[in-house]
């Protein structure tokens, strides 16, 4: 299988414009940008994929070595990029994908152009002094959380997810419903996103970056936010005022056009 | 005396009466109803609704609740009216699935339905609930409310978690049975038969299913002397554990059996004696060969116990059985068994095959014994081609999903070098 479909990559706008690679986050698929990506397919080349195990991905190409550290993921945006043979790339990461986004621009400098971080933070759990807003308790929480959502889930999509060519229908009804994801892998996304520390990696990635920070995101914090602009050599913090971990879906224009002035090389006023 | 008649009336004055009672104190009831419904204006209906509702802003400010939801989490409406979002009420965990799912869904979908999430009562204790929410927009289409129903849900998760518990265990011990029937069937098939000097010898064995249960079929190939071997190949009837006994049981008797006895119909004799006194209820049907180093190929003997006879491939392609049928075994005291004697010698091949073969199903249609005895007749260059294009040629026959076990043994003697070919690889 090659490199578009296993990530499901949707390549929109003109061929020949700068490139705008949307990453999603945890929880969801590429669907989450539907509001936001659009806006710049008139002057950028506008990529958007699923991770393996999310959307329309292909389930068989996770590997749960690969994808045990956000590592692996950065290996799939890398593999996205070559696949397309972009460069010059503007990469819109939201939540873990902001900090994939960091660590692959850290990873190859000359790839990236700039970095969009929505709602980024690279480190979820309390350590001494540093403050990500949640214990190590909080994350098994969720873990049961996502257990119990995929009880009815489990048994009604498992043959979707394993691939039945003779009930078509079911993959129709996988299409058809986003933010669906494998129960295993999302479980294992999850761990890999909420114990993750890529506190020391923020000073590597020397691209400009924007960081857009909701005002009250449960998720990632106004202090994290803060943490992540103030580590990265040249980043800018924006406070939206969109609250929630999502202002790509409850404040698209604003969201568009916090983003659409950092791109014009505008001066923001930080935060 | 009584007259039946009398009675009868009597009986049915009786029925009227009380039918009357009973309607007329269904009357009292319903009108109770009625009055009910009277007082439970709209409010009392959301108030007092067997769940609990909140209402919050497209951002989670909580705007309206019913006390039916004060009353399940202890909070006054002073407490959360204006003051809380709806993902303040929730543990931290059903926060963040909150964030990640529940509110992206919501967005997308208009609504999200029987979400399991845990909230914080005032107290500190936790109540776990199913939510249903609803998004509303106004005429642009932009989000103007949510509506949000809670259920408690404790005895419900409570149950969850046990089946869960029983899931996973399920799947554990299942895990535990197919690793053991895999080891139990490398027992009784050998991964890869032995080479045997002048003879080549292919397998091939698939069985039933998805493999996680033992299956009947076995094969064994062993030395008795130099230049001395036996093969066999059989169907234990039945699988699983008991069925293993048995094809363990079989097996080693007849590696016991060549031995003492040359015959094979002899050491099929044998087996069917101690499947007799094993006291089982399984039977077995098994091909026995004894095959001899002669000149330049072999000379052998083969008995039947219920198994269908090998089939011979002559160097031209001519396909024939080999071996007379004989009785199934462990079933009768005297079983009808016979040897026959014939040579395998260079450039033939003879194929045995268990009826996972000849029994494969493509709908009400079978593989049967024409289409082994058409494929053998193809040209073949080794015995492994030939086992390897039969094994897959009845998997694909019932769609790769093989309802029996199968198992497939091929002897060939190699043929002597062609002297035109040696002759035109000297030239060249």
């Amino acid at each position: 299988m090659d490199v578009l479909s296993r990530y499901n990559v949707k390549v929109a706008g003109p061929v020949d414009g700068q490139p705008m690679l949307f990453a999603h986050g945890f929880g969801c698929d590429q669907n989450m940008w539907r509001h936001v990506a659009p806006h710049f397919a008139d002057g950028y080349r506008v990529v958007l994929f699923d991770h393996v195990g999310a959307g329309g991905s292909d389930l068989s190409a996770y590997d749960p070595v690969r994808h045990s550290t956000l590592d692996g993921y950065v290996d799939d945006v890398l593999e996205v990029c070559r696949g397309l043979g972009l460069r010059d790339v503007v990469l819109v990461g939201h939540s873990v994908s902001a900090m994939i986004g960091v660590l692959a621009a850290a990873r190859k400098p000359g790839l990236f152009s700039r970095l969009v971080l929505v709602g980024p933070s690279p480190r979820y759990v309390d350590d001494g002094e540093y403050v990500g807003g949640f214990s190590a308790e909080d994350v098994d929480d969720l873990l049961d959380s996502l257990e119990s959502n995929y009880l009815g889930w489990s048994a009604a999509m498992a043959p979707a997810i394993m691939g039945r060519p003779d009930r078509p229908e079911l993959g129709e009804e996988l299409t058809a419903s986003f933010c669906r994801t494998d129960p295993e892998i999302a479980r294992r996304f999850a761990r890999v996103t909420f114990l993750s520390d890529s506190r020391a990696d923020l000073a590597r990635a020397t691209v400009p970056t924007l960081v857009l920070q909701c005002s009250d995101d449960v998720i990632a914090p106004v202090g994290v936010g803060r943490y992540v602009a103030e580590q990265m050599p040249d980043a800018t913090m924006v406070l939206l005022d969109a609250t929630g971990h999502c202002p790509n879906l409850s404040a698209p224009e604003e969201t568009v056009a916090a983003i659409e002035s950092f791109l014009r090389g505008e001066r923001l006023v930080p935060a | 005396m009584s007259d039946p008649e009398v009675e009868q009336v009597d009986v049915r004055q009786a029925d009227v009466e009380q039918a009357d009672g009973e309607h007329r104190e269904g009357v009292r009831a319903l009108d109770g109803f009625f009055a009910a419904l009277g007082d439970d204006d709209a409010g009392e209906l959301y108030d007092r609704a067997p769940c609990g509702y909140l209402s919050t802003t497209p951002d989670g400010t909580i705007i309206k609740v019913n006390q039916t939801l004060l009353a399940l989490t202890g909070y006054s409406r002073a407490d959360l009216v204006e003051r809380r979002r709806f993902a303040d009420l929730l543990s931290r965990g059903g926060q963040m699935y909150h964030e990640t799912h529940y509110a992206p869904m919501l967005r997308m979908h208009g609504v999200a339905r029987e979400i399991a999430l845990t909230i914080v009562r005032k107290d500190g204790s936790r109540l776990p609930a199913l939510v249903n929410s609803v998004l509303e927009r106004d005429a642009a289409g932009a989000p103007r409310v949510v509506r949000t129903a809670v259920f408690d849900a404790t005895q419900r998760r409570e149950y969850e978690r046990e089946l869960l518990a029983a899931k996973e265990r399920a799947e554990r011990s299942e895990a535990r049975a197919s690793a053991l029937a895999r080891t139990l069937q490398q027992t009784l098939i050998p991964p890869a038969p032995p080479v045997v000097p002048h003879l080549d010898v292919a397998a091939g064995y698939r069985p039933a299913g998805d493999g996680s249960q033992v299956g009947g079929d076995f094969y064994d190939v062993f030395q008795v002397g130099v230049d001395d071997w036996v093969v066999v190949i059989g169907d234990v009837c039945g699988k699983g554990a008991e069925a293993a006994v048995v094809t363990a049981l079989a097996r080693y008797t007849l590696r016991a059996a060549a031995v003492e006895h040359p015959q094979p119909s002899e050491a099929l004799r044998l087996l069917n004696e101690v499947l007799q006194r094993q006291g089982t209820a399984r039977f077995c049907t098994v091909a026995a060969l004894r095959l001899r180093r002669f000149r330049g190929g072999w000379s052998a003997v083969v008995a039947c116990g219920g198994h269908a006879p090998p089939l011979l491939r002559d160097v031209d392609g001519g396909v024939r059985t080999i071996g007379r049928p004989g009785s199934l075994l462990g079933v009768v005291d005297e079983p009808e068994l016979h040897d026959v004697d014939f040579a395998l010698g260079p450039g033939q091949s003879l194929l045995l095959f268990t009826d996972g073969v000849t029994e494969a199903r493509n709908g009400a249609e079978f593989y049967g014994d024409s289409r082994v005895e058409v494929l053998a007749a193809g040209p073949h260059d080794t015995a492994g081609s030939l086992a390897g294009s039969l094994l897959a040629d009845v998997l694909s026959f019932q769609s790769g999903q093989a309802r029996d076990d199968i198992a497939v043994v091929v002897l060939r003697v190699p043929p002597p070098p062609d002297p035109a070919a040696l002759a035109h690889g000297q030239s060249a």
